[in-house]
């Protein structure tokens, strides 16, 4: 052989194990995101493949080995500890590694629906017999698209308005003013319980907590910010522009929005020295997790829970959370659909809840109990396993959180559900910075929301 | 006896293309080539090959359905790119990128030279200095982002509080939409350590005699500055012009991260710090027209080369290359 070829054949040598090492690598990170190997066993003849479900606790753990047992013993389930990430499941929708179930936050799901990404569930409900009666209506309403369901939904986080007593006291407003039926006297409340020393902003009075919670300031007018099948925009209807102005001048009163956000940033809502504990704020809408962390991080506050309540006194809260959901090109669609009706089961939720009161017990900290998109699960849990924790203020808290969830609504899906959210935020965030009057930000987030809506159904 | 035979005509210099096949009689030349190898590879499957593939998506409808494969891939023809003239946010995400990059390229230049000509003069504890300059370089952007929330905090942020000491009212760095663009240009000036290093390097290679024979003839210090450490070191200044161009105009991780990402409330998203690749991101993978976020990808790139072009012919008149053009 002349040292031609030598040389040749040593290039192609080189080419070969340049490509032998990136595809080895490509190759390693793909194991890697696969995550559990199949069993050394054998026994498994079937494999589950879910995606989504991220950090899990004692209750999500517990479910899931409810509902991995309700497979069977020949069923594995490969369930990864990543959140849900467009842009990984568009990843893996093109490498044909269609996962079998994922888990994300209902909010997104109508985007993938109107795009023909996920199953109706229709034939799974059918299968099964999963009776959609016990999901919360309005919860389902947040998975049905075009009058199919998408997806079966799971926890719900519904928002009730936190009062913090020791500030009402202080600043002398009874707590018959911090409510939201009445705007006018809100709004004296919130100048009152918001504190301004030396220039500097020290105490916020009531936090209308937008962008984020705007929907329930326009359903305060029954309204909504789209049409029930979510294919038209109502983002700049007098309502919508009416509460953006309210809630705005919420925030102007505190000196403005520059001044209220970055007062707002330094607070740690998690840990001990929350901004309840530690008097920084009077009241304001929140999702119902944090009654739980505040039951364990900070017992002794003196708060008080209350209903975001419509124009004419009657409660209304914003429903959203998390849902399970079948790809279209999933292998075991079957499996995957005993699979999230196990996981949504009240069995399952008693089962966790029966398992986090025990421990709570044990660890000496509060059970506020579970709030899931199952009104029996709800019920079961609060009636069967709940015992009050002995604070007035929990007690009290939980209570109200156990009936909030009839008052719910939810946002209904749209084809460009992405699009049409950041339309609205960018336009709230327009006005808080001064750019544009509440009339024209919402006109531009109409157009917005509208033009993609219409290129996506 | 030998003789030699003579044509008419003598034979010319061989071609370009043939001297450079003649090369790989060399056993060096096939050597090289195969060092090089896994970056040609690297090129044409992770650079080329997307690139030309992203000018195909461009004109196509390309989306979840197209990648999934439940639906054609079909063509709209310009439809893109005549979007791109219509979309308000596509001027919004523009003029933001510029002005951005137009702060933060002579404000990084600036900074890093001053400190590199600080450190070319102090001697032995330069490499201490120069490690403590480096360090916010190799510091992760994300990182740096989040440091940007707690430390430009309008209310308690370390930077307003050291301005108070000096009686200066701090702005309200991060929900301004004023003062957004040139807090996050502070952070890139922050990280400069890259660029000050090349300059450093290059003031090292500025012939001493040159300073000597200027202070001779009476040359003061800045015009020493101005007449020879420049022109010396222009290349370096030419070559991070470019760099540090180019990254502005692909700024994305740290506004991304404290004003879109799971770093932020997710509900803050300010115009202010709209950048070009965070909103051609939010096209393809939050609104998921991957077709239309080629076309913005295209647009970019084509912005891009022509600024670079621009900026290489007038380099002409101002670089000096030692031994001739380069």
């Amino acid at each position: 052989m002349s040292g031609r070829w030598i040389r040749l054949a040593g290039f192609a040598g080189t080419i070969a194990l340049s490509v032998a090492i990136m595809a080895g690598l490509a190759s390693a990170q793909s194991d890697a995101t696969v995550g559990k190997a199949p069993a050394a066993t054998g026994v498994a003849s079937r494999t589950l493949n879910i995606y989504g479900m991220g950090g899990r606790d004692d209750v999500a753990q517990g479910r899931l080995d409810f509902a991995t047992d309700a497979l069977g013993s020949t069923v594995e389930v490969s369930n990864p500890v990543n959140g849900f990430n467009d842009q990984a499941f568009l990843a893996r929708l093109a490498a044909g590694d269609v996962p079998d179930l994922v888990y994300l936050s209902r909010n997104s799901v109508g985007t993938y629906a109107a795009r023909n990404a996920f199953l109706p569930l229709a034939n799974c409900i059918r299968s099964q017999s999963i009776d959609t009666k016990q999901y919360r209506a309005a919860a389902l309403g947040e998975v049905r698209y075009k009058g199919q369901i998408y997806a079966l939904p799971e926890f719900t986080n519904q928002i009730t308005l936190l009062v913090n007593q020791d500030v009402a006291r202080a600043a002398g407003v009874a707590m018959a003013d911090i409510q939201t039926t009445n705007w006018k006297r809100l709004r004296a409340a919130n100048k009152k319980l918001l504190k301004i020393e030396d220039g500097r902003l020290t105490r916020i009075g009531f936090d209308p907590k937008i962008p984020e919670f705007f929907p329930l300031w326009v359903k305060w007018f029954g309204k909504d910010l789209i049409s029930k099948d979510g294919l038209k925009a109502q983002l700049n209807t007098r309502e919508a522009v009416a509460a953006l102005a309210y809630t705005v001048s919420l925030i102007n009163d505190h000196g403005g929005w520059n001044r209220f956000k970055a007062y707002r940033d330094t607070f740690d809502f998690f840990g001990r020295g929350n901004p309840f504990a530690r008097n920084q704020i009077g009241a304001m809408p929140f999702e119902s997790f944090i009654y739980n962390v505040f039951a364990d991080n900070s017992p002794q506050i003196d708060l008080v829970a209350k209903y975001f309540t419509n124009r004419k006194g009657g409660p209304i809260t914003l429903f959203s959370g998390s849902g399970w959901a079948i790809p279209r090109g999933a292998r075991d669609q079957d499996l995957a659909c005993q699979f999230m009706k196990a996981m949504t089961s009240v069995e399952a939720w008693k089962k966790v809840g029966k398992a986090r009161f025990d421990l709570r017990k044990r660890q000496g900290r509060a059970f506020t109990g579970l709030y899931t998109a199952n009104t029996r699960a709800d019920v079961a849990v609060f009636e069967d396993i709940y015992q009050p924790i002995g604070k007035k203020a929990f007690d009290d808290a939980v209570t109200l959180l156990v009936r909030a969830p009839r008052y719910g609504f939810a946002i209904p899906l749209s084809p460009a559900s992405a699009e049409f959210r950041q339309a609205w935020i960018d336009a709230i965030n327009r006005v808080l910075n001064g750019q544009q009057s509440p009339r024209a930000a919402l006109d531009q987030a109409q157009r917005e929301a509208q033009t993609a809506i219409d290129k996506a159904k | 006896m030998a003789s030699v035979a003579t044509s008419g005509t003598a034979p010319g210099p061989p071609s370009r293309a043939r001297r450079w096949f003649s090369g790989f009689r060399e056993r060096e030349t096939w050597t090289a080539y195969a060092f090089l190898a896994p970056w040609f590879l690297g090129f044409i499957f992770l650079t080329a090959g997307p690139m030309i593939a992203s000018a195909y998506l461009s004109f196509t409808n390309y989306g979840i359905e197209q990648i999934a494969g439940f639906s054609p891939t079909e063509s709209v023809g310009t439809e893109h790119y005549r979007q791109l003239f219509n979309d308000d946010k596509i001027r919004l995400a523009l003029k933001n990128t510029f002005v951005f990059t137009l702060m933060m390229v002579p404000a990084t230049m600036v900074v890093a030279l001053v400190l590199a000509m600080i450190l070319s003069r102090i001697g032995r504890a330069a490499g201490i200095f120069r490690t403590i300059f480096y360090i916010p370089q190799i510091t992760p952007p994300v990182a740096a982002a989040v440091l940007l929330l707690v430390l430009f905090n309008g209310q308690v942020g370390l930077v307003n509080r050291a301005l108070e000491l000096v009686g200066i009212q701090g702005p309200f760095w991060t929900t301004d939409p004023s003062w957004i663009k040139p807090s996050l240009v502070i952070l890139s000036v922050w990280s400069v350590g890259g660029t000050m290093v090349i300059y450093l390097a290059a003031l090292h290679g500025v012939p001493q005699q040159l300073y000597e024979a200027a202070a001779i003839d009476g040359a003061s210090a800045w015009r020493r500055f101005r007449d020879v450490t420049i022109p010396m070191i222009s290349p370096a200044l030419f070559f991070t012009f470019i760099i540090l161009t180019l990254a502005g105009l692909n700024s994305f991780t740290e506004a991304y991260t404290a004003y879109f990402g799971a770093g932020s409330t997710g509900a803050d998203s300010p115009d202010a710090a709209l950048f070009y690749a965070i909103y051609l991101f939010r096209q393809a993978f939050e609104f998921f027209n991957l077709g239309f976020a080629s076309a913005m990808a295209w647009l970019l790139f084509l912005i891009s080369i022509t600024i670079t072009l621009i900026q290489v012919t007038v380099s002409r008149r101002f670089v000096f290359y030692q031994g001739g053009q380069k």
